[in-house]
């Protein structure tokens, strides 16, 4: 068997050298229906795999540089105090190794940042709201000698780099991306399945058609190609249109938006349309591999 | 042509059927195997186009050794070779003239409709040509699988039983086409268990009849 390499095959598969073409194979009906509808459903659920592992990927990028690029320092203390304190803790930020210029938040932004609790005509100035200094930070930034010096110096000014709620955020983004690729890797697997299941039920109702081909003289390379050229095509068929369907699916899906979060992100940007185009590839690579297993192991059985 | 040196052969499990097998086919003979009933005339004829392999002794095929073939020398020993079968099978989804070509198409070679129409003709099938195979009659599926058989103009000509369904009149017609076969140089071999029919043939073409006894083949008497 060693002849029927996959050049061969796909040879075969590309050209027309085969006399016989497909006409040698019977119409397998119902067989074909199905491999053309598992194809394309497996296709569709492969776009959203897709989408959800490039989304999902994006969303832990950001929430990641967001995590690496800034700190914040509340600072709180007596009102008459107050000023005096801020002061102190952006002397301190200003000398921080890794630290960019801190900036005091003016009060209209910490209104909008109280708004969604306090609604928008709470006067922020009679509370007694800590003043936040926003400090971009570089790579060499050191969090926790920041922390200690503020709490040495300046009484009342915490630290908060954002680790503990958004760790979590980014783990979880990217075990979605890691559950979109294992998905997608299922999908794979199960559409490999499908085929050679559909493949191997075509090959086991054509034993006959398959002796009476070896009985004239046909080699196996010429049956094989018959086989794989049909199931092929039927692969990458059902597997475009599930594509297409499912881009379109994707294409009218919600933008991105802040007040949407991440589930109205969950679509393909820029470049990232075209990787769905490879899906009707791989599941042609995959029926040409299913099948071609499949039907060397039936040829083995005839001599 | 083929070549037998004292060649075995039993199924698996079994006895061996055949034993001592010496025989060589003799290029433009017309020979005839006869025996009895599972005397292994069909197996005999199976060990010629590769089908089974013998258990002992050698067996060359176009001076080439049956046992160290690869499936795709198989493949071409039996484009030379054609094999016409009591319960000749075809490709039933497929036009009776198709399934005469395919040979051919599955050689990669060019089919010559006129070639292909002659060759309808010959068989007597012209009217068929765009016949679906399960709608033939067992003596029009036995001349079309003998048209099968030689479009690819083979060196040699098989047909094991090939009147065993087959009335008189329908089994001479046939016989007629593997003697008109013969006289254009294909060296035939036919097995069957019919005497008369060897008779009869025997009047029109100088024949050699092999018969198969308790698993040895000899050469027949006078009586055929």
């Amino acid at each position: 068997m060693g002849r029927l390499n996959i050049g061969s095959l796909w040879q075969g598969l590309t050209g027309d050298r085969d006399g016989a073409g497909d006409r040698i194979v019977p119409p397998t009906g119902f067989t074909a229906q199905l491999t053309l509808f598992s194809a394309g459903a497996m296709a569709f659920l492969a776009v959203f795999a897709l989408a959800l592992a490039l989304a999902t990927g994006r969303l832990a990028d950001r929430w990641s540089s967001e995590l690496a690029g800034s700190v914040t320092v509340r600072v709180s203390a007596p009102v008459a105090e107050q000023d005096a304190v801020v002061q102190s803790a952006l002397s301190i930020l200003q000398t921080t190794p890794g630290a960019g210029t801190p900036r005091l938040l003016p009060q209209d932004e910490l209104a909008q940042l109280l708004e969604p609790w306090f609604g928008p005509d709470m006067p922020v100035d009679a509370l007694p709201v800590p003043a936040l200094i926003d400090l971009p930070v570089e790579d060499d930034f050191d969090a926790e000698g920041l922390r200690l010096r503020l709490e040495a110096e300046v009484p009342g000014a915490v630290l908060d780099d954002h680790t503990e709620w958004r760790r979590p955020l980014v783990s979880a983004a990217n075990r979605l991306r890691m559950l979109g690729i294992v998905s997608l890797m299922l999908i794979g697997a199960a559409s490999a399945a499908m085929i050679t299941l559909a493949a191997k039920a075509a090959l086991a109702a054509n034993v006959q058609v398959i002796r009476v081909l070896r009985l004239i003289g046909a080699r196996d390379l010429t049956i094989a190609t018959a086989f794989v050229r049909r199931f092929t095509r039927r692969a990458a068929m059902g597997s475009a249109v599930g594509t297409v369907l499912g881009m379109g699916a994707i294409a009218i899906l919600p933008d991105a938006s802040a007040a949407g979060g991440f589930l109205t992100g969950l679509g393909f940007q820029g470049a990232d349309w075209l990787m769905p185009l490879t899906i009707p590839l791989i599941a042609a690579g995959v029926g040409f591999v299913a099948t071609r297993w499949a039907a060397l192991k039936m040829l083995e059985a005839v001599r | 042509m083929i070549e037998m040196r004292d060649v075995g052969f039993g199924y698996q499990g079994q006895d061996e059927l055949l034993s001592g097998m010496t025989l060589t086919l003799q290029p433009g003979m017309f020979h005839f195997l006869t025996g009895p009933s599972g005397s292994g005339k069909t197996t005999l004829l199976r060990l010629c186009f590769a089908d089974l392999l013998p258990s002992s002794g050698e067996m060359t095929a176009f001076g080439q050794d049956m046992r160290g073939l690869s499936r795709d020398a198989i493949a071409d020993l039996r484009r030379r070779v054609g094999v016409v079968h009591q319960d000749p099978q075809f490709l039933d989804h497929l036009p009776l003239a198709e399934n005469i070509a395919l040979p051919l198409s599955i050689a990669g070679e060019e089919v010559d409709m006129d070639a292909l129409r002659d060759l309808l003709g010959w068989v007597q099938l012209s009217q068929h040509a765009r016949a679906l195979p399960p709608s033939l009659s067992g003596g029009e599926r036995q001349r079309a699988a003998l048209a099968r058989a030689v479009i690819l103009s083979p060196d040699l000509v098989l047909a094991d039983e090939p009147t065993g369904n087959l009335d008189w009149d329908m089994s001479m017609r046939l016989m007629q086409l593997l003697i008109e076969l013969n006289k254009s140089g294909k060296t035939v071999l036919v097995a069957t268990h019919d005497l008369n029919l060897i008779r009869a043939t025997k009047a029109q073409v100088t024949a050699r009849v092999l018969r198969i006894t308790g698993g040895s083949l000899h050469l027949a008497g006078a009586d055929l």
